[in-house]
């Protein structure tokens, strides 16, 4: 399970934004973990719980969003979602497609608390 | 209403708290990936090609570089990092062979990363090598997601875990830039292992990794696998660019959101 990993070094960087903007607690994290990311989001929520203890992060609340896998045909230009063991042309049916969105494991944004 | 100014603060709330959003839009294994960067520009500065290898455990890794040293040991300067939980025993086995090796250890990490394989090159002298494979811990879920500063994925199937496992562990196989189909010497016992759909199984995935048939049971079995090391040999020598296959959030970040 290497989403314990993968938090540890969230943490790390949520502790480096919250030191930068002078923050007193973070409330929330906001996650994008694509379904072909490697990370399943139950995994990274429970190894959030014990990452975040004893940090700037502890009462954090952890919100992820997965999105779809969509793909864009390079034989027919066809576009579309497709499945994470099928990434196939939704118009073709050929295999030869870029995946243009299902792949991201981004921290998108920190709600932060500063004292006045 | 008036949060800004404080006139709602009472006794109660004195302590007096803004709250604001930071909109960030980074990789979270930027860490990782920087190590494994910098890690890429030590191969590169010294000429040496890092595969690295993944695969369940018992597929046959480590045989298969002992099967690599002893065909191309005149020929190529080679070394290994090996990743285990535990035991230096695949270590021993290299140097057995007359190959150094360095031994990692990752204790409950069931992958490698940048800064593992950072540590390692300390005891390694990369002017003198030409190839460096690094055998990941074995696992066809957790090593997929770790760049290592290598130059190409190379993921083998044993003919006895069956032809599905690329449609079962789609992360790691579209990250693999050239599958193996190993203990094809099996093959012979196992009538439900169709090399022909384990490959379509992989295109599925929108890789056009060559997938190829090998057996260290069958030294002649193995020359297409020696040609694409030479070939990948000389093409990191011309100053061609390789980077494993998935890089997803890397590339993600450098096109912008
Ligand atoms: N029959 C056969 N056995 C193999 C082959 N490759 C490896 N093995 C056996 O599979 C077992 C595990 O191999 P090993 O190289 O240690 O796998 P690793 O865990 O991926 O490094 C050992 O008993 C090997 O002798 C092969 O091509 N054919
Ligand atoms: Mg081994
Ligand atoms: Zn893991
Ligand atoms: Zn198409």
């Amino acid at each position: 399970m290497h989403e314990l990993s993968v938090c540890q070094g969230l943490i790390r960087q949520v502790e480096r934004i919250a030191a930068e903007n002078a923050a007193t607690s973070v409330d929330r994290i906001v996650l994008k973990v694509g379904p072909l990311s490697g990370i399943e989001p139950e995994l990274l929520r429970h190894a959030f719980t014990i990452a975040r203890e004893g940090t700037v992060a502890a009462l954090a609340e952890l919100e992820l969003s997965q999105g779809s896998i969509k793909v864009r045909c390079r034989l027919c230009g066809g576009a579309g979602e497709a499945a994470v063991n099928r990434l196939l042309c939704p118009d073709c049916g050929e295999w030869q497609v870029d995946v243009t969105e299902g792949e991201e494991l981004l921290l998108l944004s920190l709600d932060l608390e500063t004292s006045l | 209403m008036c949060d800004t100014c404080g006139c709602n603060v009472t006794p109660g709330n004195a302590h007096l708290v803004d709250k604001k959003t930071v909109d960030v839009l980074t990789n979270l294994l930027q860490e990782n990936d920087h190590v494994a960067a910098h890690n890429r520009e030590h191969f590169e500065r010294h000429g040496v090609l890092a595969v690295n290898l993944m695969s369940s455990p018992g597929s046959g890794k480590t045989s298969l570089l002992e099967a690599t040293i002893e065909a191309l040991g005149n020929e190529l300067s080679m070394a290994v990092i090996e990743g285990d939980l535990e035991t230096e025993n695949d270590a021993e086995r290299i140097r057995a062979r007359g190959v150094p090796a360095v031994q990692i250890t990752t204790g409950q990490a069931c992958h490698l990363d940048a800064h593992m394989v950072h540590d390692a090159l300390h005891d390694m002298a990369l002017d003198d090598i030409d190839v460096l494979f690094i055998e990941n811990v074995g696992n066809l879920v957790c090593p997929a997601s770790f760049d290592l500063g290598h130059h190409a994925n190379v993921t083998l199937l044993s003919v006895t875990e069956g032809d599905d496992k690329p449609a079962k562990y789609p992360v790691m196989f579209r990250a693999a830039d050239l599958v193996l189909l190993s203990k094809s010497d099996f093959l012979e016992m196992i009538d439900d292992f169709d090399t022909n759909r384990a490959e379509r199984h992989v295109r599925e995935l929108a890789n056009a990794a060559p997938v190829l048939t090998l057996s260290v049971k069958r030294p002649d079995s193995l020359g297409p696998w020696f040609d694409w090391l030479r070939e990948s040999v000389i093409a990191l020598g011309e100053g061609r660019v390789m980077n494993p296959r998935v890089q997803p959030e890397g590339a993600t970040l450098h096109s912008g959101p």
